[in-house]
Order: C-alpha cells, then structure tokens, then sequence
C-alpha cells in the first residue's frame, strides 16, 4: 500500500513536473535561450498566488491573474535583458543566457527573502488535506488531483495553440529554420518574445500549484530550474506530450526512491536518470532529431 | 521595378559584394548566373532584406528598402526561395503553404492563392495532408516555390531551384517558373545550371567574385566568350 501511495503522488506531481518543464522547453527551442532563472519565475508565480490568497481568492481561481502577473514580468525581463541576446549565435546565445540567467535568479532569490522572508510558505485551502477519493486506502488528494488536472490541461491547450493556431504553426516554423520563417513574413522577434512570455506564464501557473499542494521559499527556483531541465531532456525538445510523460517518469523514479534507497538520494537519482537518458537517448524520450 | 545601386555587403569582415547594380522590369524573368561563392546568393539575400548592405540601396518602385527588415519586405511584395527550398519538414505541406501567406494582406486572400498554387503544382493538392519532410526532391522544391507563392508577391526570387534535381525534373521546374512568371509575377532567378538559365530568361546578369561583370540578352550571353569559357565548356 505505501508503494501504491508513493506511485500515486509521485503521478500528481510529475504532471507539475511536466508543466514546470514545458515553459522553459519552448523558449529554448524557439529562442534558444537557456533561461537557467525559469524556477525563480515558478517561485514568483508561487508568491502571486500566495498574494491572492491573502485578498481572499481562492488559489485556483487566481490562476489566470497569476499567469498575467507573470506573461508581464516574462515581458519585463525580455525587454530588459533577453532581447539583446536574439541576434548571436546559438552556442553564444545559450553561454549568455546562462549568465543572465543565473544572476537574474541571484537577484530575484534575493528580492524574494528580502519581501517574504526566507520562511517556507504554503497556501492552505479550507479543503486542503482532502481526499477525492480514497480506492484501496490509496488516497487522491483534492489538491494534488487538482493541480495535475490544471498542468495538464494547460499542457493540452498549448499543444493544440502550436498545432491549429496560425500564429502557433509559425512559432513551430521557426524553431525549425528562423531565416525561412522570416522570409515567409514572419517577425521572428516577436515570436521569440511570444514564446518568452508564454514560458513565463506557465512557470507562474506551476508555481501557484506548488504553493497550493506543497511548499514554497525564496530559494526554491534552482531546484525547479534542475527538475524542468531534467524532464526537458527526459521528454526531448518539441515535444510537449514527451515533457508531460517526462515529467511523470521524474515524479514516480522520485518518489519511489522515498521507498529505496531513501528520501535523501532523489536528487542524485534524478541526475543519474537523466544521465543515462543523455547517454542513451540524447534526444529524449520522444523527440524526434528532425525537432 | 527593383534597381540595386552600388551595393557592397560584408558577412563579418569578409567582403562580399562590390558595387552590385542591377535592375529587374516588371514582368520580366530575369537570371543572375555566375560560379559557386559569385555573390549569387548574397544579392538575393540582399534585396530581401536578410542581409543589409554595408553600403548602396536596394529600391522597390523608387522607394529605399534600407529601413525595412526582412518581414515587412514579404508584404511589400518581395518572396524569396531560399538556396535547397528550406521547406518546414515537421509540418504539413498545408501548413508549409499556410505560412507563406502570414502576412496579413496575404492572410485575408489565402483560399485563393492556394487554389492559384495547387493550379500550378497539383501535386501539392494530392500531398497536402502529408508531412513536407515525406517529400521528393522535386516536391520539395515544388512546395518551396508554392509557398513564396502564397504571400502574392511581385517579384519571386529563386535561389538554385534546380539545384540537386534529376534533369527532366530540371525542365519541368523551369517550365513552371515561365508560367508563373507570365502570370504576371516579376521573377530574378539565381542559377549555376548557366547554360538552362540563359535559355529561359529573356536577360541576365554575369557575375564573378561579387562584381557584376556581364549583362545582356539571354542569347548574347551564351555567345558571350568568357561565359562560354567559363560555364559551358567550349571556346
């Protein structure tokens, strides 16, 4: 029964590994930024919610002012450092933003103690610690069961904005060849800006849900920016149903570890898992060399 | 209807153009033909804006292109087929024609182009659910041109579009790039295949080592001693 219990948590937050990764997925594989500050933005996200909740909303229903505060700050950051980058090329566009990255997470992490102390925070619902259901005294709990349902539902609607939308096709056309994607017309800054902005709204949207399910501190962005890069090489680049099913592989490899060898290996397990995808299958589970 | 003017352009430092000037009519065919690493490539470059001259102007109508970027210049009604087509393999054929009406004239008579494109390439239309990397060489290439087709441009420049093709496939291109430009659509066609180039085009344009060092009738040309020293292998 406590593997079947452990299965089950390590699903509902694998789905919020998936969604923690996916953002940060796009905007490398459209803008070929390594934005390593991804986690401080689900930190953020975290803190947005936790805001709300102060004011009196529910934390699912301030997911969508959540995902605004944050498609702004996404906006703030590219306008500010990230848009000086587009126009180097790929290997020094990723050592650049690597810097920018890290000390934009330094910054923040800092910011964040300074406003919110260094306490963990968590949001706590009237109906938290809940169950759906329990089968088998296995429990679902409500709130776990709702954040996976919401990252993957925001997983299926950006599946279907890259595959139906025209402005998603040409996101798609320029993560596979920028120039002919310009020479179609297509303003390929602003589809880097695009894919920047929507990576940061659903970082912030998976940072709310961890402050809802779990617990939230100033320095838990490098932990996440780990996960989301973990499941992003896990999944393969460009493939969002990869980057969901890679986030569950994480989730469950993780909790079972709780099981054996102990609680105290998930990281260096995660690691070795996504050593030996890199060594196995560089391209990911699902991803595909064509991209 | 296009005019360059003394355009010297630079990738880095290496120097690529030295004072091109040419000039395209409305409505003609017109090639630009010249060895591997002439410049062929870096005047189309040029004149759509990916790459931007270091000095010298490119003018549509009259008007300077300078301040234009690359993407505005496709709704001016400049399309370029890139060197090796660069069709959008992961996706549909559909969607690789889809695209090249991004713009938003483009955008708003889209049914209709793709009618006027399938008219030209049938093939595409029996392709069109297909993924474009499922495709032949000569579809590519097809496909290629019929997505600079859909932004309904004014001038096509064509990049190698016979490059990497069996020789009838060569003549069928070609046939096609003569009806679409007696459709109306100003073409500046870039190829090394000289000798097919010159015979299809009523003008074109030498060029060696980033001059301009040759002009005149597609016929003259041929006779043209150096260029039949040089491309056709014959004194």
């Amino acid at each position: 029964m406590l593997t079947a219990q452990n299965l089950v948590y390590g699903i509902l937050v694998g789905g919020l590994y998936g969604l923690a990764a996916v953002g940060l997925s796009l905007v490398f594989g459209v803008t070929k930024f390594l934005n390593v500050a991804h986690g401080e933005l689900l930190m953020l996200g975290g803190y947005a919610g936790l805001w709300f909740f102060s004011k009196g909303v529910d934390p699912f229903l301030s997911l969508p002012a959540v995902a605004v505060c944050l498609v702004l700050f996404g906006l703030f950051l590219y306008w500010l450092l990230f848009y000086r980058m587009v126009k180097l090329t790929e290997s020094d566009k990723i050592k650049n933003t690597l810097l920018v990255g890290f000390g934009v997470s330094l910054i923040l992490q800092n910011l964040a103690r300074l406003f919110f102390t260094a306490d963990d925070r968590g949001i706590t619902t009237s109906y938290a610690g809940q169950a759906l259901f329990t089968i088998l005294g296995v429990r679902f709990p409500i709130v776990r069961v709702a954040s996976f349902a919401i990252a993957l539902i925001c997983l299926v609607a950006l599946h279907l904005f890259l595959r139906r939308t025209y402005l998603g096709k040409a996101i798609r056309a320029t993560v596979q060849d920028w120039e002919a994607a310009t020479v179609m017309g297509i303003n390929i800054q602003r589809v880097y800006l695009l894919a920047f902005v929507i990576g940061a709204g659903l970082a912030g949207v998976a940072g709310a849900l961890v402050a809802v399910g779990w617990s939230i501190q100033p320095t838990m962005g490098l932990d996440w920016t780990l996960i989301a890069l973990v499941v992003m090489v896990l999944g393969g680049l460009g493939s969002i149903l990869g980057t969901f099913v890679g986030g569950l592989v994480l989730g469950v490899t993780q909790s079972l570890t709780n099981i054996w060898p102990g609680g105290e290996y998930r990281e260096i397990v995660a690691l070795l898992l996504f050593l030996v995808v890199l060594v196995l299958r560089p391209q990911g589970l699902f991803g595909s060399k064509e991209g | 209807m296009i005019t360059l003017e003394g355009i010297d352009a630079h990738y880095k430092d290496l120097q690529a153009l030295w004072g091109v000037s040419l000039e395209v009519g409305e409505g003609e065919l017109v090639a630009l033909v010249g060895p591997n690493g002439a410049g062929k490539t870096t005047t189309l470059r040029v004149i759509s804006g990916l790459l931007k001259p270091t000095s010298g102007s490119v003018f549509l109508d009259g008007r300077s292109l300078a301040k234009e970027p690359a993407h505005r210049i496709v709704e001016l009604g400049i399309s370029q087929v890139l060197e090796g087509g660069r069709i959008f393999t992961g996706l549909t054929v559909l969607e690789n024609l889809e695209l090249g009406a991004f713009g938003a004239k483009a955008r708003k008579v889209k049914d209709q182009s793709l009618k006027w494109v399938y008219g030209i390439f049938p093939r595409l239309e029996e392709r069109q659910k297909q993924r474009a990397g499922t495709l032949s060489g000569g579809e590519r290439q097809m496909l290629a041109i019929g997505r600079a087709l859909m932004s309904k441009p004014r001038l096509l420049l064509l990049d190698e579009p016979s490059f990497g093709l069996a020789p009838l496939l060569v003549e069928q291109i070609f046939q096609m790039i003569t009806e679409i430009n007696k459709q109306g659509v100003t073409v500046l066609l870039v190829e090394q295949n000289v000798r097919a180039a010159l015979e299809l085009t009523g003008r074109a344009y030498v060029i060696e080592n980033g001059r301009i060092v040759g002009e005149g009738s597609g016929e003259a040309l041929l006779s043209f001693e150096s260029v039949r020293r040089a491309y056709l292998g014959c004194a």
